[in-house]
């Protein structure tokens, strides 16, 4: 009697991790529509960390192009021809962004979008270089294309990690703040950051200095931040610049309330999500931060190059993904989707060809991270005035405002 | 420093060094009567945050039916745990059985991340956030009830296995299992409370820890290493050395950013525990040693 009930328990096991579905299965999924038979399909493919620790920014990613290749295919594919498009999991790790990138390779794509983070970025790029395979990723270092001259077969999207830093930093200058305190993530995200924000050109350029123990870093997984702020709350700091992605900023946000620090908190786009408001609650009012124009669109004059295309994708992603969730990440992977499409349009499925249209065809080009000129020189294509590359972006009772100055 | 500075690191460090304290006192209480160390305990914390959360949000309960029902389901995970992965392979050694603990981890985050959330929770705080000002230094009202959570949980625990049928059992089990075996303790009911209790304590760690901190699928792997430390300063002896060795990790981790003093900086907080982890092994290690020939 007990040995059935045993296999009871295990067949009940088993049956429901079959209907919770997803578990088990491989990562390939195909996005989009089903392809007319006519035609054969263009092979485009994606990496992107849909889970892993890089999961906040790649959240959106996957479902953005899925939604992009379905509203493609809908309206008749690329000059009849259906898209197709293979996104992988890298599961934000480096290693498994390399397989998967001679995987995709193998699979025959034309182009490869992702993946999500500098570090795969730069694992990938060398692979994809030598394969002859363009790559746009939707990483925002900028040692994954510059100089342009060595990353022939590279492209990336994003505004680059220092024209967020210049953007900061100039905002601290007007408000004639001298003595800044650094609070930084020691993860990928946050390391880069702080390489641009300690920069002693940098800082000079702004008139800025950090105060002496205002050079403070903690561990993604920290769960308090009031030792590292407290030490802070010592010095002349007049402002703190945190660089790192949640919960980290969330928890900063909120251990500065409970400790009466009045000093204005700078963060990075790192924060650029709904969930940032969500997990600092009230303390979340008051932060100052720089993002692309997608979580202010609502704000943009309608003279602005960019506000159409943002408003449609935001409403599009709303239906298609659920209400409130749409965040310039995503905007990234719809902005290297769409060049590759633009290209594909153009020039048809040939790598060679795809790479020479993004590098001297994408010039006037709204996407939703700014509008881009690309060139054998600059293989980003966002203005580097930091004025115009970015905006800034204050929350005012929960809610993002938009910060002109 | 200052005085106010310096109350200010202790009762951070305190505040972290209580939900440590609440995880190591899982660790201990399954190592005492098992033997195993059972490294899905910092999961139960995970759980208890993330569970809370979606019977708030999903299941529309209200807050503190729900926080009571994320300890149940949490405990019972626990108790799930012990008869699924761990009875049915009870004659494989104890480092087999150690490295079980290791995939049931795996096992339950994966299914938190796949079914929960994969998104950074938090709680909303128990009794309001405007801080309180104490000897100069600003305490989050939380961090009041974590402390005190642990400190009320320790003195119950410490009742239960002092006063109570079952957990004079529990300690007989733990002292001696053959004779308590003789005299009519079943072991088996036993590590099955121990496991069950574990995943309770670890969960209120969770539930009190959510509204102070976000939580995600993954925050259960930093605390379930910090909360073993605690448990190993405290010799995997008692639950109150358990608690002190918590207290002791979280105020070290909270006055290394405070020293800065070298190297130390803020970036090697979370190095400080694995130092202090091995200075622990090493100075204890001839004793663990005679008392495993004792045993």
């Amino acid at each position: 009697m007990r040995n059935y009930f045993k296999y009871a328990v295990v067949l009940f096991l088993v049956v429901s991790l079959l209907a919770l579905g997803g578990i088990g299965c491989s990562t390939k999924e195909e996005g989009g529509a089903t392809p007319t038979p006519a035609a054969t399909p263009y092979k485009v493919g994606a990496l992107f960390a849909s889970s892993g620790f890089n999961s906040t920014l790649g959240q959106t990613q996957k479902p953005t192009v899925e939604m992009l290749v379905d509203q493609i295919n809908k309206a008749g594919g690329i000059n009849g021809h259906p898209l197709e498009v293979i996104i992988y999991d890298t599961k934000s790790d480096t290693a498994t962004a390399t397989t998967l990138a001679n995987k995709l390779i193998e699979d025959g794509v034309v182009a490869i979008i992702g993946p999500t983070s500098t570090g795969e970025s730069m694992a990938v790029k060398t692979i994809t270089a030598q394969a002859g395979v363009p790559l746009v990723s939707c990483a925002a270092g900028s040692v994954i294309v510059e100089p342009a001259g060595n990353n022939t077969w590279t492209f990336t999207t994003p505004q680059l990690d220092y024209v967020a830093i210049d953007r900061i930093y100039t905002y601290l200058q007007e408000g004639n703040i001298t003595k800044i305190a650094l609070l930084t993530d020691t993860a990928g995200f946050g390391a880069a950051g702080r390489k641009w924000l300690v920069n002693q050109t940098m800082l000079s350029k702004y008139g800025l200095s950090i105060v002496p123990d205002g050079d403070q870093t903690y561990g993604t997984s920290d769960v308090d931040m009031q030792a590292q702020l407290t030490k802070i709350n010592g010095t002349e700091a007049q402002a703190i610049v945190c660089w790192g992605t949640n919960p980290g900023p969330a928890i900063v946000a909120r251990n500065m309330r409970t400790l009466g620090m009045t000093i204005p908190l700078f963060c990075s786009h790192g924060i650029a999500f709904k969930s940032f408001i969500d997990t600092a609650g009230t303390a979340a009012n008051g932060v100052i931060f720089c993002a692309g124009k997608l979580p202010i669109v609502d704000q943009l004059p309608t003279t602005d190059p960019q506000k159409a295309l943002l408003e449609k994708y935001k409403t599009d992603f709303d239906a298609w993904y659920g209400s409130g969730i749409a965040n310039t990440f995503g905007g990234h992977a719809y902005d290297s989707l769409m060049m590759v499409v633009d290209a594909l349009k153009a020039v048809g499925p040939d790598k060679a060809k795809i790479r020479d249209y993004i590098e001297n065809d994408i010039v006037n080009w709204p996407g939703t991270g700014g509008v881009f000129n690309m060139s054998p020189q600059d293989h980003n294509g966002l203005p580097r005035d930091p004025k115009q590359a970015m905006i800034l972006v204050k929350i005012v009772n929960g809610q993002w405002t938009w910060l002109q100055d | 420093m200052s005085s106010a500075q310096f109350v200010q690191y202790l009762i951070s460090g305190i505040t972290l060094g209580s939900v440590y304290a609440l995880v190591g006192l899982g660790f201990t209480i399954i190592y005492a009567v098992t033997k195993i160390i059972n490294f899905a305990q910092g999961e139960f914390v995970m759980l208890g945050g993330l569970l809370s959360f979606t019977l708030i949000h999903r299941a529309g309960l209200p807050f503190v039916p729900a926080l009571i029902l994320a300890i149940l389901i949490a405990a019972a995970v626990g108790a799930a745990m012990y008869l699924l992965a761990i009875r049915p392979s009870r004659k494989a050694s104890v480092v087999s059985l150690i490295i079980i603990t290791i995939g049931a981890a795996i096992f339950i985050r994966g299914i938190a991340g796949q079914e929960l959330t994969k998104d950074f929770v938090r709680l909303p705080s128990f009794s309001g956030e405007e801080s309180i000002s104490f000897l100069g230094a600003h305490i989050d009202p939380q961090a009041l009830w974590i402390i005190g959570t642990m400190v009320v949980v320790t003195i119950i625990l410490h009742l239960f296995l002092n006063y109570t049928m079952v957990g004079k059992a529990l300690k007989a089990c733990a002292i001696n299992p053959v004779a308590s075996s003789l005299v009519g303790i079943n072991p088996k009911t036993m590590a099955l409370v121990a496991f069950t209790l574990a995943s309770a304590l670890g969960s209120i760690g969770g539930v009190v820890l959510a509204p102070l901190t976000p939580l995600n699928y993954q925050a259960g792997i930093m605390l379930g290493l910090k909360g073993f430390v605690a448990a190993a300063i405290g010799g995997f002896k008692s639950p109150v050395a358990a608690v002190f060795g918590g207290l002791l990790l979280g105020i070290i981790e909270s006055f290394v950013v405070a020293a800065n003093w070298g190297p130390f900086t803020s970036a090697y907080k979370d190095a400080i525990a694995l130092v202090v982890l091995l200075f622990i092994l090493l100075v204890r290690s001839g004793r663990l040693a005679e008392e495993e020939r004792a045993g």
